[in-house]
């Protein structure tokens, strides 16, 4: 009876210090959480501003592309400049500076540098123009006709600021007397705001106001076309053989592990694969959207086999067991309700392997498709460029509004990524079941 | 409520034979051990010498068992025992496993499942199965009774189809809670509703036996108690075989039980006989709650 007080005592001495341990180590505790708190949005702060400038300096880069300034030429079809017999040797793009000179109230000197003064200020493309016009109507001559479109980079730069007056004359492209005509005609009205649609519209080209990125934006198209066929199809196919029919031994092992590692491969690797057999042994047409797809297939491969398999993996073994359990087959318990249930993981898999399929380039470099491809491409054995090879050859170019161009064809390569990634979240949404 | 006589193998094991007996010898010498009924249904399932290995380790030694036709057979035992590995022999369940062997015959009306000639897709036609927790496809309730049927052919048309559906949703006492929502989903169904479902969705091809493992484990008892009623329906019709924890449900659902413990088979018999009287003092034990 004299051991009862003790332990009670002790009991709730214990129980005292342990509320004070608890209570003295509940401060750090408390403080290691926020902190810990605090780095987590830290580091999410640092991602999301490194993502700020990023795009902010691509956008801020590349806006300017979206505006042209064009102007419209009434240019007198003069009998005597046109040589009817040979109508590709004519000088019409002197024909074209008299005409604006014209509207300057200018005459050109007798060597004529006025008028070559001039030309570097007019697009090569009105000359085009006018001898396209000439050749589909011959009557035209002698007649004036008007012809519109962007005024050349040089000029165009001097507008949107990029080539400033008060720098000094030799260190810019365009001469005092050039500017000066500018300023005329910009204040005249006769050159024009407007938005950049020839951009969307056309293709490569050696100048800059005629470059666009139709010609790659539908070399992607294809090109993805040509992976997508490829990959899913086979990429599923191989999933679901390894995941539902291979048996589990050592060769099924040894593919599993090749196929990560596979996914791991320098994708520039697939370039020189591409260049050894599909062009040298195979004879693919080099520079084509089916060379360029036949190659990103093979790298998206292994992650659309990989993003399928854990989608395999996810579908509950209980649908299996019924599927088989009244009676289906292993191929039916697979097409009629696993494959169906992982649909929204192979899809987004698939999606995102071909989004990154989209703006890869090494490969594309090993095998040719860094070329100058004036045009949209007509099939899918012709030459063709995509986008983020288009990036890579105007990041090159010299001129300094392909710079421009170059931001701006970034921001197109972002929107179709955005797009795809885009359907990716819908598709799963969509066909996202519950079990 | 004991249409089946005792007189039924209460076959112990071991039979000391090799694993390489001929069908033939297997059917005699299991007639030896279990001489044929005097009265009540005849044997439906008759399994001798089963011993199921999962790689190197054996889960099962010698099970020998008959099971009557028309009646609920349960199972039970500790966790572990193999009862359920056995119920995944009858219809090659265990076949989907790559590690499992299964050696021993069993027999559905005389025919060796394991038989060659047998494909474990027809035989799971015939013998359906019901899992412990209820596995309805993510599809309509319509569907997931009608798809047995579809794939095995056995409607002609949709007004066929429509008949099996509603007379095996009938047969599993669901129909008048649903049949005003065929096409929803059956995962949008209660636990007992859906475990109902899958039982339709197994009476739909018109099984000779049908198999459940713990059917009522995932349920609370109001659900239990329905598909409890459910199956004492159903033994007019069909060779039930049930896996069960609970001894009270064997007592109340089956007429025959059979008591696994260690990957052996016990004691088979009576359940009343079972559960009043057992030969074996591991039995004893067990039901009277001693362990397991």
């Amino acid at each position: 009876m004299t051991d009862l007080p003790i332990p009670t005592t002790t009991a709730s001495d214990r129980a005292r210090d342990i509320r004070a341990a608890v209570e003295s180590r509940l401060k750090t505790r408390h403080a290691s959480e926020r902190r810990f708190k605090l780095y987590g949005q830290l580091a999410i702060a640092i991602a999301l501003s490194f993502l700020v400038v990023l795009l902010g300096r691509i956008v801020t880069q590349g806006a300017s592309t979206f505006v042209v300034h064009s102007i419209s030429v009434q240019v007198p079809l003069d009998p005597a400049r046109i040589d009817q017999t040979a109508l590709e040797g004519v000088n019409y793009d002197i024909m074209v500076a008299d005409a604006v000179l014209a509207k300057l109230g200018e005459k050109d000197d007798d060597y004529g540098t006025k008028s070559e003064a001039i030309k570097d200020l007019m697009s090569p493309d009105f000359g085009f123009q006018l001898l396209n016009m000439i050749k589909a109507d011959s009557s035209l001559i002698g007649k004036t006709v008007t012809v519109s479109g962007p005024l050349r980079a040089n000029a165009d730069l001097y507008f949107k600021g990029e080539i400033k007056r008060a720098s000094p004359e030799e260190e810019r492209t365009l001469s005092n007397q050039q500017l000066d005509w500018l300023d005329a005609l910009k204040s005249s009205g006769a050159v024009k705001t407007g938005f950049n649609f020839g951009f969307f519209t056309k293709s490569d080209s050696t100048e800059p106001e005629q470059a666009g990125v139709l010609g790659a934006v539908v070399g992607s198209a294809m090109m993805l076309l040509v992976t997508a066929f490829l990959a899913v199809p086979i990429g599923v196919m191989a999933a679901v053989y390894l995941e539902e029919f291979a048996p589990k031994n050592n060769w099924t092992d040894v593919i599993e592990v090749n196929i990560n590692n596979l996914a791991a491969v320098p994708s520039i690797v697939y370039g020189l694969l591409g260049l050894g057999l599909f062009i040298n042994t195979l004879g693919v047409p080099r520079s084509s959207p089916l060379l360029g797809g036949l190659v990103l297939a093979l790298m998206a491969l292994p992650t659309v086999i990989i993003a399928t398999r854990s989608s395999l993996k996810a579908v509950p073994p209980s649908i299996r067991e019924a599927a088989l359990g009244v009676g289906a087959s292993r191929t039916q318990a697979v097409f009629h309700h696993v494959l169906p249930l992982a649909m929204p993981g192979v899809m987004t898999g698939s999606i995102l392997a071909l989004a990154h399929a989209l703006g890869e380039t090494a490969p594309l470099l090993m095998i040719g498709m860094v070329s100058f491809v004036p045009g949209v491409p007509h099939g899918f054995d012709q030459a063709a460029t995509v986008l983020p090879v288009q990036v890579f050859i105007w990041e090159n170019a010299s001129e300094r509004a392909f710079h421009e161009r170059t931001a701006a064809a970034i921001m197109v390569l972002l929107v179709f990524m955005i797009l795809m990634n885009a359907v990716a979240i819908i598709v799963r949404r969509r066909f996202e079941r519950r079990w | 409520m004991t249409p089946n006589g005792s007189s039924f193998s209460r076959s112990v094991m071991p039979m000391n034979r090799d694993d390489s007996a001929s069908h033939e010898a297997s059917t005699a010498s299991g007639e030896q051990t279990a001489p044929a009924a005097v009265s009540g249904p005849s044997v439906k399932i008759r399994a001798r010498d089963i011993n199921v290995f999962y790689g190197e380790k054996q889960a099962l030694f010698d099970v020998a068992i008959d099971i009557p036709e028309k009646s609920v057979t349960s199972f039970i035992g500790p966790s572990g025992c193999g009862k359920s590995t056995f119920l995944r022999c009858m219809n090659r369940m265990n076949d989907t496993i790559p590690i499992c062997r299964v050696t021993g015959a069993i027999e559905m009306d005389g025919e060796d499942v394991n038989d060659r000639s047998i494909d474990p897709v027809v035989l799971r036609a015939r013998v359906g199965m019901v899992f412990q927790k209820p596995n309805p496809f993510p599809k309509s309730i319509y569907e997931n009774v009608a798809y047995g049927p579809r794939i095995h052919g056995l409607a002609t048309g949709k007004d066929e189809l429509d008949a099996i559906v509603e007379s095996s949703l009938r047969r599993a006492g669901l129909w008048d809670e649903v049949s005003d929502r065929l096409l929803q989903p059956g995962t949008g169904l209660s636990g007992g509703q859906q475990q109902r479902l899958v039982i339709a969705r197994a009476i739909a091809v018109g099984p000779e036996v049908i198999l459940m493992d713990e059917p009522c484990s995932a349920l609370d008892p109001i659900a239990t108690a329905k598909i409890e009623e459910l199956i004492d329906e159903l033994r007019e019709q069909f060779c039930i075989v049930i896996v069960t924890h609970s001894m009270a449900q064997a007592a109340r659902v089956s007429q025959r039980t059979a008591f696994f413990h260690m990957g052996r088979l016990v004691e088979s018999g009576a359940t009343d006989e079972i559960f009043t009287n057992p030969r074996d003092s591991r039995t004893q034990d067990y039901i009277t709650g001693r362990f397991g």
